[in-house]
């Protein structure tokens, strides 16, 4: 198939640490696909095996239908990556910096320089062509480092944390480009921004100890959790009311919450308006989502509340 | 798309030499007081009469530093850039990139290489022989110590560890073993650890070449296959054993 494919993928490295544990899904051609996890879930170990440069214990996984593991090669000329924690080399300019990647990818050096140029344009930078990339604010650095790969031929374009350490201005600019982005490239993200995965991606894929936990639209995860409302209580006390149908959770923040359907939150919005406790009832969110989720199976696993 | 393989070569001379040397050119005098500043002092010390061995020394020591300094180079650009992320994952190979790596810190040391060639044409007056075996003998250098240097730079995670590397290679294979004087001027005893380095070696053969030393053939053809062995040898380990895609 077109995009990418992974079966059953594991990964241990030599210290023992188990990384992947049997992860497995499929996405299309085109879209963001966002990994969400707390760290050390395996999201960069994924990212790695994917684009190339790690060997996976075990499992199956394809990129537009070639095998990661035996064929990289033709992989390799589908792909760019701009790994974690990446940076430019301080003493280029940003021009030389995307010429250079762009004739590490076999370009001739006029259609590299013209393409580095149209890229840098693209992103919004190319006033800073001349500048050396030390001298640019850490959000131009990051905008730099994908504009870099946007400039090649590569349709699958892998960020491994691209936000993270940014303002939030310079991170809704990224997110604006990365928006207008997806129409063309298949955008495999990687993020510790709940809100970036939500806003941004298609499908997302939430992982912890290197197992995938859950993956689907944002409809599709709120479907793993049963409810689609959530209703948080201002006060920090669990109100009186009887569930007919839904849960309490304790929010990430320690505020109370009921989830529940959407009838259901209608009516219990009803009596908490009654009892006069300050409330607000929300769809569920990918961080309501993701820490119901990763909870439940924290909980399963070692009895943790 | 036909990819370039000589673009992707000239990218590693762009990036690790040319850009660099383009926006801070202080890095060419650096370069170039670097071989130099050694021979000043073994021409004062030894009134002159040294001169002619100390700038093939300075030429030999040139292509080692150029290898040693490769671990440093391809390990900062690993550990501190991810570029060599980025290369594995692009059409680039790990032969074209390391290649065009070595052929960088080449560039890098040619303005010194041609202050020590002219400086050799002065004082040494070299027979089209002794220049083929200076050639020679540099050439197996640099791919002894490159090849050192690629093994070191798959190791090494961070910028304080390259450089202590750096540190160690150049004690150990360039200022210890006698590379600027003949090996005649060392104690007996440290003439034995001194041949623990191939390029004792390499500047023996050098220096007997140039009549600084007179070497029976059979030690002559010792040496020879010594700087060979070393130079393919560490090469063939480097290429086994260098990581490019991990395990």
């Amino acid at each position: 198939m077109q995009g990418i494919s992974c079966d059953n993928i594991s990964k241990s490295y030599e210290n023992g640490k188990k990384a992947l544990d049997g992860i497995g899904f499929s996405f299309g051609e085109r879209g963001i696909i966002s990994v969400i996890g707390r760290n050390g879930a395996g999201k960069t170990t994924l990212t790695r095996i994917l684009a190339t440069e790690l060997m996976p214990n075990s499992g199956h996984a394809e990129i537009d239908g070639i095998d990661v593991v035996a064929d990289p090669g033709p992989i390799r000329e589908r792909i760019a990556i701009v790994p974690q924690e990446s940076r430019p080399i301080g003493w280029l300019t940003c021009k030389q910096a995307v010429v250079t990647y762009l004739l590490y990818r076999g370009y001739g050096y006029s259609e590299a320089s013209s393409r580095a140029m149209e890229s840098l344009r693209k992103i919004g930078i190319d006033q800073y062509a001349n500048t050396l990339s030390r001298k640019l604010s850490g959000g131009t650095k990051r905008k730099l480092t994908i504009a870099t790969v946007l400039a090649s031929d590569a349709k699958i374009i892998f960020l491994d944390e691209p936000t993270t350490g940014l303002d939030p201005i310079s991170r809704n600019e990224l997110w604006g480009m990365l928006e207008h982005l997806k129409k063309d490239y298949l955008i495999f993200l990687t993020t510790h921004y709940l809100e970036e995965a939500e806003r941004l991606a298609d499908k997302i894929a939430i992982m912890e100890m290197g197992r995938l936990l859950a993956f689907g639209t944002m409809d599709e995860l709120r479907k793993k959790v049963r409810y689609e409302y959530a209703i948080r209580i201002g006060d920090r006390k669990r109100p009186r009311c009887k569930l007919k149908e839904g849960a309490y959770v304790t929010g990430s923040d320690g505020t109370e919450q009921i989830f529940t359907s959407k009838a259901e939150a209608f009516t219990i919005s009803q009596q908490l308006i009654k009892e006069g406790t300050s409330f607000s009832s929300n769809p569920l969110s990918l961080e309501d989502i993701f820490y119901y989720i990763v909870k439940m199976r924290l909980s399963e696993d070692y009895g943790e509340k | 798309m036909e990819r370039n393989r000589f673009s992707q070569v000239i990218a590693s001379i762009l990036v690790n030499s040319l850009y660099a040397l383009e926006n801070y050119p202080i890095t060419l005098i650096n370069s170039l007081l670097a071989p130099i500043s050694i021979i000043i002092v073994i021409f004062f010390v030894s009134r002159g009469s040294l001169i002619g061995v100390a700038i093939e020394g300075g030429l030999l020591t040139a292509m080692i530093s150029s290898g040693t300094s490769l671990q440093m180079d391809v390990s900062h650009f690993k550990n501190d850039f991810k570029i060599q992320d980025m290369v594995v994952s692009s059409p680039t190979t790990q032969f074209t990139y390391m290649s065009g790596m070595a052929l960088s810190e080449i560039v890098d040391t040619l303005p010194a290489l041609l202050v020590l060639g002219v400086l050799a044409l002065l004082f040494v007056h070299p027979t089209l022989v002794q220049a083929l075996v200076l050639l020679f003998v540099m050439l197996m250098m640099f791919v002894f110590s490159a090849s050192l240097g690629f093994l070191f730079s798959t190791f090494t995670t961070d910028i304080i560890e390259s450089r202590a590397f750096l540190g160690i290679f150049g004690l150990l294979l360039t200022t210890i073993p006698p590379i600027y004087y003949p090996i005649t001027y060392i104690p007996k005893p440290f003439q034995y650890l001194a041949y623990l380095s191939p390029t004792t070696y390499a500047a023996e053969i050098v220096q007997n070449s140039i009549g600084y030393l007179q070497l029976t053939p059979l030690n002559l053809g010792v040496d020879y296959a010594v700087v060979i062995v070393a130079a393919f040898g560490l090469l063939l380990i480097s290429y086994k054993h260098a990581v490019w895609r991990e395990n």
